[in-house]
């Protein structure tokens, strides 16, 4: 039952093949008995969900199902769950329990998901390998020695080991797409603005963006149909309907233009992986598409323009976490000052820390013109890049991550090697394009993913030149050997 | 040595909008603690501003009333600093772009001139909440109820000369925002307070000296009296050969003096950016123009149209202007009673000593408009005399009635009846041989003068009651009659 | 390139986390790291170039003025680690 998709499963529940309390019970199964290897739970929440498919059941049985209706899936625990400990990964929350619920979540349960528990992610979703969690490293179910990318490495990880048929997750530099890229599932970010961040617990809130984890590119259509919403309550989430995204899904990509950077294919990339890239390309063009060779020219600015924007507005976003209201206070304060400084001190992970003092630097007195202000005007630039591309191709593709997955421990020690994984994926976030990653083949035995990124609210179109290829290729169907 | 003192105040408003800038929690006053503080008031993780769009429509129509540049596209910031009573971490605020450009308006001073202070800009965001003292085991407890309260901060050029022209301009802001009613410019509730900038040169010099600022002064007095002794610590600090230090102050009213709050000192760098969960506000030129067409009579437009539809003086029309709420009540007593100049003089005079006395507001006066109104009729119409008026306002004052009711039950109807007029003549006369003789005897042009004493035991064997005009008359002709 | 000691404790205070005397140096060097990494910015020709603070070209949507939100004090209060009368508490603060 797990090998189904969601697509499959929305089918099966239908023709009541099966029940969503049969299939509910058979994933919590399969997390008791697997996750102690791959540790992408935090929190199970197994009687919540058990409750939740018998209603699906019931109203399965009178036909008034909604889209998700009895589909369970696991939630990023960066989403608020009210009457669920939602931890971000940290410390500092180890003990909070909302009362409200994130939007993204309840568009999930109007849609009638099930929601099997919170999955692991890298403290405060800063990382790309999921070894800043509080509740240790995720392991990737392709090799349980190594990573599964993060900072969704939970999400990534359930998805791969076939936990969970799809996960909710969240980007800010490439959260979603390099985990999805090194466990060999499909992520998908949206345009900036399109899923709402209310409940999302934020870390860089211009960048931030929750989406999918799927093992489709159809289940992210219809994952993402239901994530993606107007909300009243984020300013900055998008006022307008959301596009039908299962209408295009199979339509033919004969005559697309895919712009191809070459900034993306130069030095730093592992050759196998580039390789794996460029067969996928060919692939494309067997289907029809044509390829653009473009160039993305302030490309390798946008790590160093991302690690000033992010922290900068992270260092603001995180010093809500200060002991008073919520989450963890320190044994006996002194006085205030060190009420703040413990609380804060040993809440927070080095990661965490190390991003607040980076981003206090950016904007303090005397740096802010050279740091914060320069990295905005350069953001600027990288979007010009990618709307001067997209007056000539329809989607842009290139490898998601430099390398496959790597070994856990293997680039702690040094936090720019790290910084340096998302390289391919940063620029999308900085500019607020969605983007995707899709697998497309094996580097060294291990994933490797293709990513594909759309013009402004074009998902749709995204999805469908995934579809395609799915369509065309099976590596989308591998199991991780774990997941058996 | 002659000094100067030169004063710049930034003045922090509460908008009176019904729910917060930032979230739809309540802005009312006064209640439980943390009850009207939600999840984003609180600092909730993934919790989210979205902007009023009522306090965005006070602080333009408070720019168009300071003829004021108005912000077309703002912008909020982040100020970042660690403080119990700011849940965030930091205040929303703006800086670079805010929503009310340069300005300028006149100010009166008591010697009836004027002076104009200009606007440096007024910028809009949240209030904080409280940090409450009283000892729970050593600590401190916060309540939340007034975080995200929205505020109009307006800073002022430093234009200012003197204590009074300080307090002379906050006067003018709180007719101002009070006439505009997006506040209620209750300083007692806080919803008005201001920090001043106060700095000393040597009369003639350009360059300002070194400022300190004195923080949250809430009320006239306070305001006053901070600025006077700070401005005298500085000079005589200077004169003994010192140096001001740039700091922030605190006003200690017991002592009547100021002293450092060395607290706040430490390398304040609130580290401002945009803030990215809020996006720039655009307004378009139609929306001002429309904020504008709405606007209510303001305090000098107010004033004029009294100097010219009532024939007030400039000064009356100025101290019964300066009130909204006095101008209405002044407005319906005049229009009730057909007597601008008598309802000018009772509504600055006895009603304002009145209130004065009990410590009440206009709206809470004892005596209300219809009541005086009633009551200036019957002084026009010859029923009671002016002094007899007097009386009678204190008997509504009591909650006697109106007027007519007082008049009638103690009887204090004027005496206009000749009959009754000629008797009291007579027998004042009659008993007042001496001064009779003596008004024989004296000069013709000194006789006028001495018709006095007979008038006033007239008026005093009538109980006042007597018609002035009838005794003059009528003690003449018979005074008269015996030359 | 290290962030002298000077500058760490500075940060630190700012942001308000404690950082012991004995990790210092290694936060120092990493921050150097980081900041030698983002110093190639400096290097880009940026004049005249309009910072960009959000990733699309959207202004704000303003909400009507109404009070929306129930008073949920004990559900919030229950999250903190200390409270007493309907009152968060701290450690005295000093004015």
């Amino acid at each position: 039952m797990h090998q189904l998709t969601i697509a499959e499963i929305i089918r099966g529940l239908r023709d009541k093949q099966f029940s969503s309390v049969e299939l509910t019970s058979h994933y919590l199964e399969r997390i008791q008995q697997l996750d102690n290897q791959f540790n992408s739970f935090i929190t199970v929440t197994s009687e919540q969900a058990l409750k939740e498919a018998a209603a699906a059941d019931a109203r399965l049985a009178q036909g008034d199902a909604p889209a998700l209706c009895g589909v369970p899936v696991a939630h990023k625990d960066i989403f608020c769950t009210n009457g669920v400990r939602t931890s971000c990964g940290s410390k500092m929350l180890d003990n909070f329990v909302p009362p409200y619920d994130a939007t993204v979540i309840d568009n999930f349960q109007r849609a009638g998901a099930i929601s099997l528990g919170k999955t692991n992610m890298d403290e405060f979703a800063m990382g790309s390998s999921n070894e800043t969690s509080f509740y240790g490293a995720v392991k990737n179910p392709w090799n349980v020695e190594r990573i599964p990318g993060g900072s969704s490495g939970g999400s990534a990880a359930a998805v791969a080991a076939l936990l969970a048929p799809g996960a909710t997750a969240t980007d800010t530099g490439g959260s979603i797409r390099q985990p999805a890229a090194m466990t060999g599932t499909t992520g998908l970010k949206p345009t900036y603005g399109r899923v709402s961040r209310w409940g999302m617990i934020a870390f860089a809130s211009s960048l931030d963006q929750g989406g999918p984890i799927t093992r489709t590119a159809e289940d992210a259509t219809l994952m993402l149909s239901v994530m993606a919403s107007p909300d009243a309550k984020d300013s900055t989430c998008l006022d307008r309907p959301v596009q039908d995204y299962t209408a295009h899904l199979n339509d033919s990509i004969a005559g697309l233009k895919i712009g191809v950077p070459s900034e993306y294919f130069g030095e730093g990339l592992d050759s196998e992986v580039g390789a794996r890239v460029q067969d996928a390309l060919k692939e494309y063009e067997k289907l029809g598409a044509e390829l653009v060779e473009i160039s993305l020219p302030h490309s390798k600015l946008a790590v160093p323009a991302y690690y000033v924007i992010a922290p900068a507005e992270a260092s603001a976003n995180l010093s809500r976490f200060d002991g008073v209201r919520y989450g963890y206070r320190c044994e006996n304060p002194a006085d205030l000052r060190d009420l703040y400084m413990r609380s804060r001190g040993e809440g927070f992970g080095e990661e965490v820390k190390r991003r607040i003092l980076v981003g206090s630097y950016a904007l303090s007195a005397g740096y802010y013109d050279a740091y914060y202000n320069k990295a905005q005007q350069v953001r600027r630039l990288i979007k010009q890049d990618f709307v001067d591309a997209f007056d000539k191709v329809d989607v842009i593709m290139g490898p998601t991550a430099p390398n496959p997955a790597f070994k856990l421990g293997e680039k702690n020690a040094d936090p720019v090697a790290m910084y340096l994984e998302d390289i391919y994926t940063i620029a999308t976030n900085l500019a607020g394009l969605p983007g995707m990653s899709i697998p497309c083949g094996f580097a060294h035995g291990l994933p490797v993913g293709l990513q594909i990124i759309g013009n402004y609210l074009d998902e749709a179109r995204m999805l469908n030149v995934a579809h395609q290829f799915q369509q065309a290729s099976d590596w989308h169907q591998q199991t991780a050997p774990a997941a058996e | 040595m002659e000094w100067e003192v030169v004063i710049g105040l930034e003045v922090h408003v509460q908008l009176a909008t019904q729910s917060k800038i930032f979230s739809g929690a309540s802005t009312a006053f006064g209640a439980a603690p943390n009850t009207q503080a939600c999840a984003v008031d609180l600092a909730m993780p993934g919790t989210l501003p979205v902007p009023n769009e009522e306090a965005f429509r006070f602080a333009v129509m408070f720019g168009l009333a300071m003829n004021a540049e108005i912000g077309k596209r703002s912008v909020f910031e982040r100020k970042n600093y660690f403080y119990p009573d700011l849940p965030k971490g930091y205040q929303t605020t703006q800086l670079e772009q805010p929503i009310v450009g340069e300005g300028q308006i006149e100010i009166h001073l008591e010697d009836g001139s004027s002076k104009t202070v200009r606007l440096h800009h007024a910028h809009l965001e949240e209030d904080a909440g409280k940090s409450l003292h009283e000892d729970f085991h050593g600590m401190s407890g916060i309540d939340l109820n007034r975080a995200g309260t929205p505020l109009i901060e307006i800073v002022s050029e430093p234009d200012m000369r003197s204590a009074a022209e300080a307090v002379a301009y906050l006067k003018k802001i709180h007719s101002i925002v009070t006439y505009l009613g997006i506040s209620d410019g209750d300083m007692s509730q806080g919803s008005l307070r201001c920090d001043a900038n106060v700095s000393v040169r040597l009369k003639g010099e350009e360059e300002l000296g070194t400022r300190t600022e004195i923080k949250n002064l809430n009320s006239f007095r306070f305001i006053e009296k901070a600025i006077k002794v700070e401005a005298q610590r500085q000079i005589d600090l200077i004169e003994d050969g010192g140096k001001v230090v740039q700091e922030t102050r605190l006003y200690d009213a017991d002592k009547n003096e100021t002293r450092s709050m060395r607290s706040k000192e430490v390398a304040n760098d609130y580290r401002y950016f945009p803030c990215p969960d809020l996006l720039p506000v655009v307004l378009s030129d139609e929306y001002i123009e429309q904020v504008r067409g709405d606007l209510p009579e303001l305090p000098d437009a107010k004033c004029a149209r009294f100097e010219k539809e009532y024939g007030l003086s400039a000064y009356d029309a100025d101290q019964l202007t300066q009130e909204r709420s006095t101008a209405n009540y002044f407005e319906q007593v005049a229009a009730k009673s057909g007597e601008a100049k008598l309802a000018a003089n009772w509504v600055m005079g006895e009603l304002a000593a009145l209130l004065n006395r009990e410590e009440k507001s206009i709206e809470q006066s004892p005596v209300n408009a219809e009541h005086l109104a009633g009551l200036i009729a019957r002084i026009k119409d010859g029923t009671i005399s002016s002094k007899i008026a007097k009386q009678v306002f204190e008997a509504m004052a009591n909650g006697d009635g109106d007027a007519d009711t007082v008049i009638e039950a103690k009887g204090l109807k004027q005496v206009s009846d000749t009959g009754a007029i000629e008797k009291l003549v007579d027998d004042v006369i009659a008993a007042s041989s001496a001064q009779v003789e003596n008004y024989r005897n004296a000069d013709p042009d000194k006789r006028p003068k001495m018709m006095g004493f007979f008038v006033g035991q007239i008026m005093k064997a009538s109980k006042g009651q007597a018609n002035p005009q009838m005794i003059n008359k009528v003690l003449k002709e018979k005074l008269d009659a015996l030359l | 390139m290290a962030v002298d000691a000077q500058t760490i404790e500075k940060l630190a205070e700012l942001a308000r986390i404690a950082i012991s005397e004995e990790t210092i140096d290694e936060v120092s060097s990493r921050l150097g790291d980081v900041l030698q990494l983002v110093d190639q910015l400096q290097a880009v020709n940026t004049d005249g170039v309009e910072p960009m603070a959000h990733p699309l070209d959207e202004v704000q949507v303003l909400r009507q003025d109404a009070v929306t939100e129930p008073n949920q004090r004990e559900a919030f209060l229950a999250l903190a680690p200390q409270s007493e009368a309907g009152l968060y508490l701290v450690p005295k603060v000093i004015d």
